[in-house]
């Protein structure tokens, strides 16, 4: 098991590199348009004094092998760079900001997991019944509906329109995260960020557990006499749930990665909304900075994931290739 | 293509092939065998006529992609005709004439935005801007996937190495932040758009098709081609590619829809079009100041985006079915 562990983590090495070399060629100048020095400027004028100054500070005179150096080892210690806006390090501003991203994050698995799950079991059981055909034609409009967009219309409806019918008695906020932060603000956001989401894990839960109830030994219990609860429950569930955990597993990396949406349109102040400010602002070291992280954490939950899917299943282990 | 190969009157269900066929017997195979059209046709061609016939076949029993297919073809009608008819009855997409904020009537029959422009005009204009940047996105991960695919595939060893870490590099980034980061560089506007989202796409494609090389590079008939002594070439391009791009058909198809939504969000945080070129995602994004004076700024462009992209998942789906693509969910 152990060998499995570090043969994962080693695997992860090169591919993160791959990651740094990447973010580390959009910032050479000349090497696609855009200069980033004129980023790290910004607005003001910039006179060669001011440009060899930068240059000077962010090792951008030395040769390009050299530079990547410092920017590896940079990261290796935990050095993101400093905010061009806010003058304070950015993994000061990005560690401010991650509770809040989690929260969020954990809010949506929730409603995966409650929604989601549900509606993949009752649509599975229940094969071609009214409810079979409310989730699988509303699982394909949801990956389909562009989540800020959804974002919007929640807005609309709970947040402004609700609000008006009941005279300002009942209506659900629709920015920020509450003073101090509550449960309620948490609702649309996390139905925003977990739709598509959702709809996938009710579409593997569907489609495991009609496999899982086409087995053998769901045909042996049903014929022992028990209960179609007991069959779906105790037998079916236990075996479909496997890739749906998995799924859900992989899915809080995104989660918290792809929160830049919803956040935006709700105001969160996570880590997406940051960047996407830093964007606007073109604070380039809270982009990269912020990206690397995000990439950082991902991998590490994916680590996470592999690690207890091999737990549960020695043929990872033992057999080597995952696929 | 393939399927106008069909000689016209050959019964579509009596496909020797189908196991309805078999159970039918006697007088089917009768008429099939007996048919002196049939069996004179180049028998080269019969797998082939097969495969694409049966997929139309199957596809046109699928409802749910037939009214895919339908909407799909009504936009894109409705697009590439818009010049000659709606700057005439409705208003060109970036002229300013009417008033600010006008509700739906029939003049402007989804209203007119902050400096009063038709919304309907724009929403129409606006799903050129969608179309584009969802097929040439995909044209472009399609050319750098297929070929990272194929070479991956084919040789396996060191480049089948080089080119899956490096695809597994770009699945290690979130896709909206790496597309931002992407068009921070490039600066945004409409080409970088379809660049960026089509550089992000290139792995899946190159995965996808790089397992589909593999299954069939087992067949015999490449094994006796090879034999022959054809080349590399002629054998990725001539034996296996035409037999492996099915699945790519399909994940082809679904992905014009991610890259619609993909462009729409991008515009919707200022990182895609610029304005006054009329997108989905950069309307929304006026819109959402005015969520409460004009519901219909937020509405009927979300909508457009909703009812194309369904419509692009919706034809996937079918192709899937039809083409009998075993893919993950």
């Amino acid at each position: 098991m152990l060998k499995y562990v570090v043969r994962r983590i080693f695997q992860m090495i090169p591919v993160f590199l791959g990651v740094t070399l990447i973010l580390f060629v959009l910032r050479i100048p000349g090497l696609l348009p855009g200069d980033p020095i004129q980023l790290i400027v910004g607005e003001k004028p910039l006179t060669p004094a001011l440009r060899a100054q930068i240059e000077e500070k962010n090792h951008l005179n030395e040769p390009v092998h050299i530079q990547y150096a410092y920017y590896v080892s940079g990261i290796a210690q935990g050095d993101l760079g400093e905010s061009y806006q806010k003058g304070r390090p950015v993994t000061d501003i990005l560690f401010d900001k991650f509770p809040n991203t989690f929260r969020l994050a954990l809010a949506g698995i929730i409603v995966e997991i409650v929604i989601g799950i549900s509606a993949g079991i009752i649509s599975a059981i229940r094969q071609y019944s009214f409810w079979d055909v409310l989730v699988t034609l509303s699982t394909s409009i949801l990956v389909s509906v562009p989540v800020f967009w959804l974002g919007l219309l929640l807005q609309m409806f709970f947040g402004i329109r609700l609000k008006e019918w009941t005279g300002g008695a009942v209506f659900l906020p629709i920015s920020g995260m509450g003073n101090p932060p509550d449960f309620v603000h948490l609702v649309l956001p996390a139905i925003t960020l977990a739709s598509v989401s959702t709809a996938y894990v009710a579409r593997i839960m569907r489609s495991q557990m009609l496999e899982a109830m086409g087995q053998d030994y769901i045909r042996t219990a049903m014929a022992k006499g028990l209960t179609e609860r007991a069959v779906v429950f105790k037998h079916a569930l236990k075996n479909a749930l496997i890739p749906v955990v998995t799924y859900i597993g992989i899915d809080l990396g995104v989660l918290m990665s792809g929160a830049i949406l919803t956040e935006t349109v709700f105001s969160w102040p996570g880590v997406g909304r940051e960047i996407y400010l830093a964007v606007m602002q073109r604070d380039w070291p809270v982009v990269m900075g912020g990206v690397i992280v995000i990439v950082l954490i991902v991998m590490f939950i994916n680590l996470l994931v592999d690690i207890s899917y091999a737990l549960l299943d020695p043929r990872i282990r033992y057999g080597g290739a995952a696929e | 293509m393939s399927a106008r190969r069909r000689k016209p009157g050959f019964p579509p269900d009596a496909d020797p092939d189908s196991p309805k066929a078999a159970y039918r017997g006697g007088p089917d195979g009768e008429q099939t065998g007996g048919s002196s059209d049939y069996v004179g046709d180049d028998l080269a061609n019969r797998p082939e006529r097969t495969l694409w016939g049966d997929a139309w076949i199957r596809l046109r029993k699928n409802k749910l992609a037939i009214i895919g297919l339908v909407w799909i073809l009504i936009v894109v009608t409705l697009t590439l005709s818009a010049d000659f008819w709606v700057p005439q009855n409705f208003a060109s997409p970036t002229s300013t004439d009417a008033g600010s904020l006008e509700a739906p009537s029939a003049v402007h029959p989804f209203g007119t935005d902050r400096i009063g422009r038709d919304v309907f005009s724009r929403v129409v204009y606006g799903a050129r801007v969608s179309l584009a940047v969802g097929v040439l996105a995909v044209g472009i991960s399609l050319v750098i996937g297929l070929l990272m695919g194929a070479l991956s595939g084919y040789y396996g060893g060191l480049v089948d190495t080089l080119v899956m870490r490096t695809a597994d590099i770009f699945f290690a980034f979130p896709y909206t932040l790496f597309a931002i980061a992407l068009l921070a560089v490039l600066g945004p506007s409409y080409h970088n758009v379809f660049i960026a989202i089509g550089i992000l796409g290139w792995p899946s494609v190159a995965r996808v098709f790089r397992s589909s090389i593999l299954s069939v590079k087992e067949n015999e008939y490449v094994d006796a081609a090879r034999a022959m002594g054809a080349s590399d070439q002629r054998i990725i391009f001539r034996h296996i590619m035409p037999n492996a791009v099915a699945p790519i058909i399909v994940y082809g198809t679904m992905s014009i829809g991610g890259a619609i939504i993909a462009e729409a969000a991008l515009s919707f945080l200022g990182m895609g079009v610029q304005p006054p070129t009329p997108s989905w995602g950069a309307m929304l994004s006026e819109a959402k100041a005015l969520m409460v004076a004009a519901p219909w700024l937020t509405i009927w462009p979300g909508f457009a985006i909703l009812t194309t992209v369904l419509a692009f998942v919706l034809m996937g789906d079918g192709l899937r079915d039809a083409l009998d693509v075993k893919m993950k969910d």
